[in-house]
């Protein structure tokens, strides 16, 4: 009778909390309501969380006897895990929020990749179908808990270059094709019961060993520039795995959401790759950002400096901006003082907007997050389909820490490896500023043809430092507010 | 009566479809502003794997099965809290310009040229 109730209350709980979920990334379509979509889908996993408790009413009957240590186990690790990623998440600077993802997001694929273990070791699963759907669970699940602690190590800057062997896609293939004959030989043994060459916890062992390498080597390769692919793939790779993973335990909200997350992620990898103008394919197995072979033709022009201080006054007078912001931005964290900025000249009635690319920064959308942060409207904020049109209208781009994003080779230039991607058209405005560290090149190695342009000028120095120097300048005017 | 939940087969993999799908475009209508934290809430969304861990722990019968099954718990909580703290630190600061006093502003500009006219 108790297990009987149990049952029905998990399984409404479990329903409601699915509903939740997508009602919750529902309301993530506008900023207005996505924070109570992500509130309403936290209401979900809470209790679906607290209602999985009710599954020690129903535990089979060799477990009956380690029950009161399951259940003390069971929230000692809610506790610790919960509580170390909680604190972790709520102190952690915005700037770090991609390798923050990718870390939960590994933690998420270790924990499908440990329940398969669970699975296997105890010899849970029923009939082949459900044999093979732990594995690929196990599989996808372990490769995304590796690759995720790679890519994190790599945005943290633990790993700083990426790293490459020859004949490494070899390598590669061969480490995933010993995993999948490994797989298919457990599979073999469970069906036939034929007599083991090597017993069965060893073959479970070499399984997910080589699952986990396998993501450490696929990610080592991949450079930093394209990890915005990177994390949202094995974002889908954790929600497919959980998914999977699902179904073995016959679990629907464990099926669903992580379908619904599996969709989700192979969506906006998509979306990612696109607005590189590369395949998915391309950024998993070629070796880009290296070194640039491509040869350049002769830039004609040269580049014109200008102090800090007169491109704040030019901004001033000028009528309308855009503004371009890039990763060197966050690097020098010189949000806030962009925005104190663009105050200034709000004040004095110059019309501001921010144009984002979509792969400005590490993450999808990292940009947008931290102007938000430094208290931009995101009303001001616009992408790059909307904005593009307004360049050749507009008295003063300015450029700041971006740079392959404004390159105009990507329209002109077909031997150009950035030639195709969807650029933001900074180089038809009328005057073009660019705030930069140095004469160095992007991210791509490639040189930028739009800082020699008869419009542009260049400001050196660190982005901060630039922007303190153009408030000050603007302030000494001594313009009334409004003009 | 029996509520013990049964997905064989066919059903499993309509489940699955009809998931993909809901996601696909529920995420479609996800302006590009908002992907970061897309992109973490839909990673707060597969924490869920933790009632997965809650209940192979709670079925642990050996020691290496308490020991695995422990880890699952300890990493499906923290990919679920993580998810969530960071969801919500970043919605939080999504803000909009002030609309309600820029429309006054504007209503108030109109009514000063009105007057004029």
């Amino acid at each position: 009778m108790l297990a009987t109730i149990s049952q029905l209350t998990i399984g409404v709980v479990d329903l409601a909390a699915a509903f939740l979920f997508m009602y919750g990334l529902l309301r993530m379509a506008s900023p207005v309501t996505a924070p109570s979509g992500i509130f309403v889908a936290g209401l979900g996993m809470l209790g679906a969380v607290v209602a999985s408790f009710l599954y020690a009413f129903s535990v089979s009957a060799a477990a009956e006897p380690h029950l009161l240590v399951n259940v003390g186990l069971a929230l000692v690790a809610l506790v610790i895990g919960g509580g170390a990623a909680w604190w972790s998440g709520r102190k952690v600077p915005l700037t770090a929020m991609p390798q923050m993802v990718a870390l939960y997001n590994g933690m998420g694929g270790g924990a499908a990749g440990a329940i398969a273990a669970v699975e296997l070791f105890g010899n849970k699963t029923t009939g082949a179908t459900d044999l093979v759907v732990t594995l690929l669970g196990a599989l996808i699940g372990a490769v995304s808990l590796s690759g995720s602690l790679i890519a994190w190590a790599k945005l943290d800057g633990v790993i700083d270059k990426p790293l490459r062997v020859r004949g490494q896609q070899a390598i590669n293939g061969l480490v995933m094709l010993v995993t999948l004959a490994v797989g298919g030989y457990i599979v073999f043994v469970a069906q036939t019961g034929a007599d083991p060459v090597m017993l069965m916890p060893g073959s479970i062992y070499l399984f997910f060993g080589c699952a986990l390498v396998f993501g450490v080597l696929m990610t080592l390769p991949i450079g930093g520039a394209d990890m915005p692919v990177v994390i949202s793939i094995y974002n889908a790779f954790t929600g497919l795995a959980v998914g999977l993973e699902g179904f073995v335990l016959q679990n629907p909200a464990l099926m669903i959401a992580g379908m619904v997350v599996g969709a989700a992620g192979l969506l906006l990898t998509l979306l990612m790759a696109k607005a590189m103008n590369r395949s998915v394919s391309n950024v998993v197995f070629t070796n880009f950002g290296a070194a640039s072979k491509h040869k350049q033709g002769a830039i004609k022009g040269e580049l014109k400096p200008m102090a800090a201080g007169d491109a704040g006054i030019a901004m001033r007078y000028a009528a309308s901006v855009i503004i371009v912001p890039g990763y060197g931005l966050a690097v020098a964290q010189g949000q806030q003082k962009l925005y104190e900025f663009v105050k200034l000249l709000q004040a004095g009635g110059v019309a501001v907007k921010f144009a984002v690319h979509p792969v400005a920064g590490r993450m999808p959308g990292q940009m947008d997050v931290l102007l938000a942060e430094a208290g931009v409207p995101y009303d001001l904020i616009f992408q790059l389909e909307d904005i593009n049109d307004d360049f050749s209208t507009t008295d003063v781009a300015l450029v700041i820490g971006a740079n392959d994003v404004v390159n105009p080779a990507a329209r002109t230039d077909r031997s150009s490896p950035i030639f195709g991607m969807p650029i933001l058209n900074a180089d038809k405005a009328k005057k073009v500023l660019v705030v930069k560290r140095g004469e160095g090149k992007g991210y791509a190695g490639i040189v930028n043809g739009l800082f020699y342009g008869d419009n542009c000028n260049m400001v050196y120095g660190d982005a901060q430092a630039v922007l303190i120097k153009m408030i000050e300048a603007v302030r000494g005017l001594g313009l009334p507010a409004a003009a | 009566m029996e509520f013990q939940i049964s997905i064989t087969g066919f059903v499993a993999l309509y489940i699955f479809m009809l998931a993909a799908f809901a996601g696909w475009v529920i995420i479609g209508g996800v302006p590009a502003i908002l992907h970061t934290p897309l992109m973490s809430g839909s990673n707060f969304v597969h924490g869920i794997v933790v009632v997965g861990g809650i209940f192979a722990l709670l079925n642990a019968v050996t020691v290496q099965e308490q020991v695995i099954g422990f880890f699952a718990v300890l990493l499906g909580a923290g990919n679920a809290a993580g998810g969530y703290a960071v969801t919500d630190r970043m919605l939080a600061m999504f803000q909009v310009s002030a609309p309600k006093k820029k429309h006054a502003q504007s209503g108030h500009v109109k009514a000063v040229q009105a007057k004029k006219g």
